[in-house]
Formats: structure tokens, C-alpha cells, sequence
């Protein structure tokens, strides 16, 4: 699912490496947590992964595509990727409905099709009652169930997550995180979430430790 | 839920800065319809003062305004001796002091022009326009303060009023009329008139007045009254005028959109991002921006028009203005308007649908 050789990556004009030659595989199905301190790159690799950052160096090849432009970009992010982040990132004033079907709107996806499923979703998330409302009226909690319902719309074969419980209390954290690993395991998805939570992170079928922009522990 | 929601949504969720940005489009609107509007009802009035019920003018070749053209009287009575031609009628235009009144159009014509027959005669009558009798305009009447039997003072000599009518065109409503020969004879112009109008005999074309006058008078040209608008330079001068202000106009309009949809990016970057993260392409994104900044437009050209016919009804019930404000905003202008304020629109959009575009979602993301 996620193929990665010896990529490397730099800001500032090379000044701030943060990716230094990291190499992973990762397979169809598989759970994946990336942990380490702030800093060491778990977020840019996710980015890489995704195709929203350019690897100065180094192959990456994501649910069996080479990301060589916007078309390539545009496509993985409409049909084989999922993101979801620390912050749930829903527009404030589109109603939890409309905010899921964004990517429907991008992938130029059925509306009936895309609220049946949205329907299936929001009742497997517990979010079916608030979707007519708008983003300001949900609490944290729904904010970001609400977030993994919109990164789950088009059905992505990967999900990425960047600290997808890091801004919930410990409840939400824990239902949101076991939500969020049974959606991906009921359909095969392969996860590969950052996280700084250890307890989270070895529910995971493997757990990657990065220093210093470098992998330095995959342990299953 | 389409792009066109999303767009919406946004603007109705910053209606401050959407009527902002719409308000600088509609008052671009506005003054663009008004001033051509206004300026396109002068010349259609003026174009009605040459026409009436004739075919063609004829005028001295190459003269920057009718007001300096000079055309001999003789020629009259040979257009007039020409099987092609069912009447001809000088006109004499000259400008005239008052008490008062700086300025006041003088219309030098014969008794029998088709104006003053056809004029609805508010006192006196066609008969007593002889000599140096004038008929006054009703709103020169008003101003003049005469009526039928006063005599009125206009420039060097004094006149008897012979009667007064009631004109559709506010130039020829607030104008003086004057026995042609009476009227040369003020102007020093003895034995020419400024325009001779040309109504054609049954059947006959237009080549054959233009053919006579090149061969027999080659110091004089003879034009259709559609080739005379598009082509005297007066006309052409209001014209551009019209545009080039309203064009100014525009210019302030699109700043004011650009300004809106420069706010409307940046303050919602990590949307934008996010929308990105979903899949949605640039030119998606710049979509978005180019229909937030079209759907403004619209707005803004609702507004414009509803502020320039307010304007122009206003000014069309003002007594002092009444005949002179013929407003010609016609479908032709206010497509020419709007499809200025579309142009506006989108070049005001495009930098920030450039920027939008091109914003790399993962940095903008970080961006607090």
C-alpha cells in the first residue's frame, strides 16, 4: 500500500532537514503507528505519503501510484486517501453534513450514493443526530468523529491520521480512536497514524519509532 | 451540495465583505449605465433634431462641429429640383444670450419644417413665424418668462413671440425657433444653413443624393443619418467619454473585488487546504474563488442597475431637467456594462485564485 525508499526532505532551503533517507512498507491492511517526538518528521512523512509534500529525494509510491503531478496528487487524494488531523478542520459554518460531503463535491461523486453513505457512517460514528447541525454547535468530540466520517467519504483504501485524538480528553480520545480502528479494519483499510500516545499506538499492528528524521525501531 | 453551495456559503457567512465587494461592482455599474445612459440620450436626441423625417444630412465636408458647417442655401433649392428627393429643409444652429441665460439653442428652420408643424402648439400658431418673430420652446418659455405676444430679448436684438410649443426633445423644448433668414441674418450667416436634412422621393436610394453631392458640390458631404451618428465626432467623442469614465468607474470596482476575495483567501487558508486535502484540484479551488468573486458580480450588477434607473428616474423628475435627461439604457447597455463588471469580476480574481491554487496544502495547514 505505501511504498517508501530512501526519501529525504528539507525546508528552508535545504537549512531544515526533517526526512533523512527513510525507507517503508507498508501493507494492504495493515495498522500502522508512527511515533516520536515533536519534530522528528512523523507529520512530514505523512504529508509525503500523501503527495501534499514533494520528497527532495527518494521514491514514494502510495496505493500503487508514483505521485508525479497534480493529476496523480489529485486523484490519490480523491479515491485512495483518507487524512484526518489533530484538529478536525470542519468548516465552521457548513453543517456537519455538508462538510462530509466535500470530498463528494471534489471527487464529482452521486449525492444519493454519497448520503447513503454518510448515513451508514455517521450511525457507525454516532454522529447521526447532528448532522443537520453546524460545526460551532457540536462538541469536540463530534467535531472530530465528524472528521473521520468526511476522511472516510470516498472510501479510501488508506487512512492517515496526524494525532487524529491528540486534541480530545481521554473519553473522546478513547472512543474516537476505537471508532476509527474499527471502521478501518471492517473494510481492510490500511491505517498509518501519528501519534504521541504509546497506549494508542501499540493497538496498532506496528509501531514505528523516528528520531531525528530517521526510522529507528519497526516493531510489530 | 455543489461547489456553487460552498461558494455561496462562504459569501453569506462574510456578508460584510460580500456587500463591500458588490458595492464597489454595482456603483461601477451604476456610473457606467448613468453616464451612458445620459450621454447616449443627448446624442439620441440630438440625432432626432437632424433627423426629423429625413433620410440623410448634408453638411460642409470635414468640420469637427455641425455648429461651424456651412452649407449654401442654393443647394437646397437644387435638392429640391432633384427627382430623388421628396424635401429638403435647411437648419440653422446657433447659440444665443438671454437675461439670465448664457446659452440658449437657436434653431434657424423655415415655416414649413416638419418641427414646427408637428409640434404641439401650446399658444399662437404656425402662422405668425415670419419675420423676426420667434417660437419659443415651452421650457424656453418658462425660463424666458414670455408667452405669445411678449417680446423677448435674445442676443443683440429684440423678438416678438409668436407662439409657443410643447417639443418631445428637451434641446428643442428649451430652445428658440427662428425664420431661417431672420436667424442668418443674426449670425451673419446670409445664404447658409449648418445642416440640410433630406428626405428621399418613394423608391429612391440614398447613392443617388450622395453621388449628386460628391459630383455637383464636392465641398460637401452627404451621409445616411446612421452612418452621420456613427461617424461625427462629436458623437464619438460623448461616446468614448461614456466608456472611458464608466471603464474608470470599473477600474475602482475591481480593486474593491480584488480586496474582498485577497480577504476571502487568507482568512480562510486552512479551508482552503482542507479542501485540497479532500481532493479538490487548483483549478477546483480556483473555481471557487473565480465563482465567489462572479457571484459578487452579479450581485453587484443587480445593484448597479437598480442604483442607475433609481438615479435617472430621480433625475428625469427634476422640473429644470425635464426633456434634457432622456436616459438610453437599452439592453445594449447594460450587456456592455455587465459583461465590463464579469471582466472586472475575473481579473480581480485572479491573483487571489492564483494564490488559492497554489497554496501547498501541508504548509497551510501550519499556518496560524
Amino acid at each position: 500500500m505505501v511504498e517508501i525508499k530512501d526519501v529525504w526532505k528539507s525546508f528552508d532551503r535545504g537549512r531544515i532537514e526533517v526526512l533523512k533517507g527513510v525507507d517503508l512498507q507498508v501493507r494492504r491492511g495493515e495498522t500502522v503507528a508512527l511515533c516520536g517526538t515533536s519534530g522528528c518528521g512523523k507529520s512530514t512523512l505523512l504529508n509525503v505519503i500523501a503527495g501534499l509534500e514533494d520528497p527532495d529525494r527518494g521514491s514514494v509510491r502510495t496505493a500503487g501510484r508514483t505521485i508525479g503531478g497534480e493529476r496523480e496528487r489529485v486523484d490519490l487524494l480523491r479515491h485512495d486517501v483518507g487524512f484526518v488531523f489533530q484538529l478536525h478542520h470542519l468548516m465552521p459554518d457548513l453543517t456537519l453534513e455538508e462538510n462530509c460531503l466535500v470530498p463528494v463535491i471534489a471527487a464529482g461523486g452521486k449525492r444519493a450514493d454519497a448520503l447513503a453513505r454518510l448515513a451508514e457512517l455517521a450511525e457507525a460514528t454516532g454522529i447521526a443526530g447532528q448532522l443537520k447541525q453546524r460545526v460551532r454547535e457540536l462538541s469536540g468530540g463530534e467535531r472530530q468523529r465528524g472528521a473521520l466520517v468526511r476522511s472516510l467519504m470516498n472510501e479510501p483504501s488508506l487512512l492517515l491520521g496526524d494525532e487524529p485524538t491528540g486534541a480530545l480528553d481521554e473519553a473522546n480520545r478513547e472512543r474516537v480512536f476505537a471508532m476509527l480502528l474499527d471502521l478501518v479494519r471492517a473494510k481492510g483499510r490500511t491505517l498509518v497514524m501519528a501519534t504521541h500516545d504509546l497506549e494508542l499506538a501499540m493497538r496498532c499492528d506496528r509501531v514505528i519509532r523516528m528520531r531525528d528524521g530517521r526510522i529507528i525501531s519497526d516493531a510489530a | 451540495m455543489s461547489l456553487w453551495s460552498l461558494i455561496f456559503t462562504n459569501l453569506r457567512r462574510h456578508r460584510v465583505r460580500t456587500a463591500i465587494g458588490a458595492t464597489g461592482i454595482a456603483l461601477g455599474v451604476a456610473t457606467m449605465l448613468s453616464v451612458v445612459g445620459l450621454l447616449g440620450g443627448a446624442v439620441k436626441m440630438f440625432e432626432r433634431i437632424l433627423r426629423n423625417d429625413a433620410e440623410m444630412v448634408v453638411f460642409e465636408k470635414n468640420v469637427s462641429d455641425l455648429f461651424f458647417s456651412n452649407v449654401p442655401s442654393l443647394i437646397v433649392d437644387e435638392l429640391e429640383q432633384q427627382a430623388f428627393v421628396k424635401e429638403a429643409q435647411p437648419v440653422l444652429f446657433a447659440i444665443v444670450t438671454a437675461p439670465g441665460r448664457p446659452v440658449v439653442t437657436c434653431f434657424g428652420i423655415r415655416a414649413e419644417d416638419g418641427r414646427l408643424k408637428k409640434a404641439e402648439w401650446l399658444s399662437g400658431s404656425v402662422d405668425g413665424f415670419q419675420g423676426t418673430d420667434v417660437v419659443l420652446g415651452e421650457r424656453a418659455a418658462d425660463f424666458l418668462e414670455a408667452k405669445a405676444g411678449d417680446t423677448v430679448e435674445l442676443g443683440q436684438g429684440k423678438h416678438l413671440v409668436a407662439g409657443v410649443v410643447r417639443m418631445e426633445n428637451g434641446f428643442e423644448n428649451g430652445g428658440v425657433f427662428m425664420p431661417l433668414a431672420a436667424c442668418q441674418h443674426a449670425f451673419h450667416k446670409e445664404g447658409f444653413s449648418s445642416v440640410v436634412t433630406v428626405a428621399l422621393a418613394d423608391g429612391s436610394d440614398s447613392a443617388e443624393v450622395k453621388d449628386w453631392i460628391a459630383r455637383e458640390h464636392p465641398k460637401m458631404t452627404a451621409l445616411e443619418n446612421e452612418e452621420f451618428s456613427r461617424s461625427y465626432s462629436q458623437f464619438k467623442i460623448l461616446k468614448t467619454t461614456a466608456w472611458v469614465v464608466g471603464g474608470c468607474a470599473f477600474l475602482l470596482g475591481g480593486l474593491s473585488v480584488t480586496n474582498t476575495m485577497i480577504l476571502s483567501v487568507f482568512s480562510r487558508i486552512k479551508e482552503i487546504a482542507i479542501a485540497r486535502v479532500c481532493g479538490f484540484s487548483r483549478t477546483q479551488v480556483a473555481g471557487m474563488i473565480f465563482g465567489e468573486s462572479i457571484a459578487v458580480c452579479a450581485f453587484g450588477i443587480l445593484g448597479g442597475w437598480l442604483l442607475s434607473m433609481g438615479g435617472l428616474h430621480l433625475l428625469r423628475s427634476i422640473p429644470q431637467l425635464q426633456g434634457y435627461i432622456e436616459p438610453n439604457v437599452g439592453w445594449q447597455e447594460l450587456s456592455g456594462a455587465a459583461a465590463l463588471a464579469v471582466a472586472t469580476a475575473l481579473i480581480g480574481a485572479l491573483y487571489p485564485a492564483w494564490y488559492a491554487a497554489r497554496l501547498n496544502p501541508a504548509q497551510a495547514l501550519r499556518f496560524e
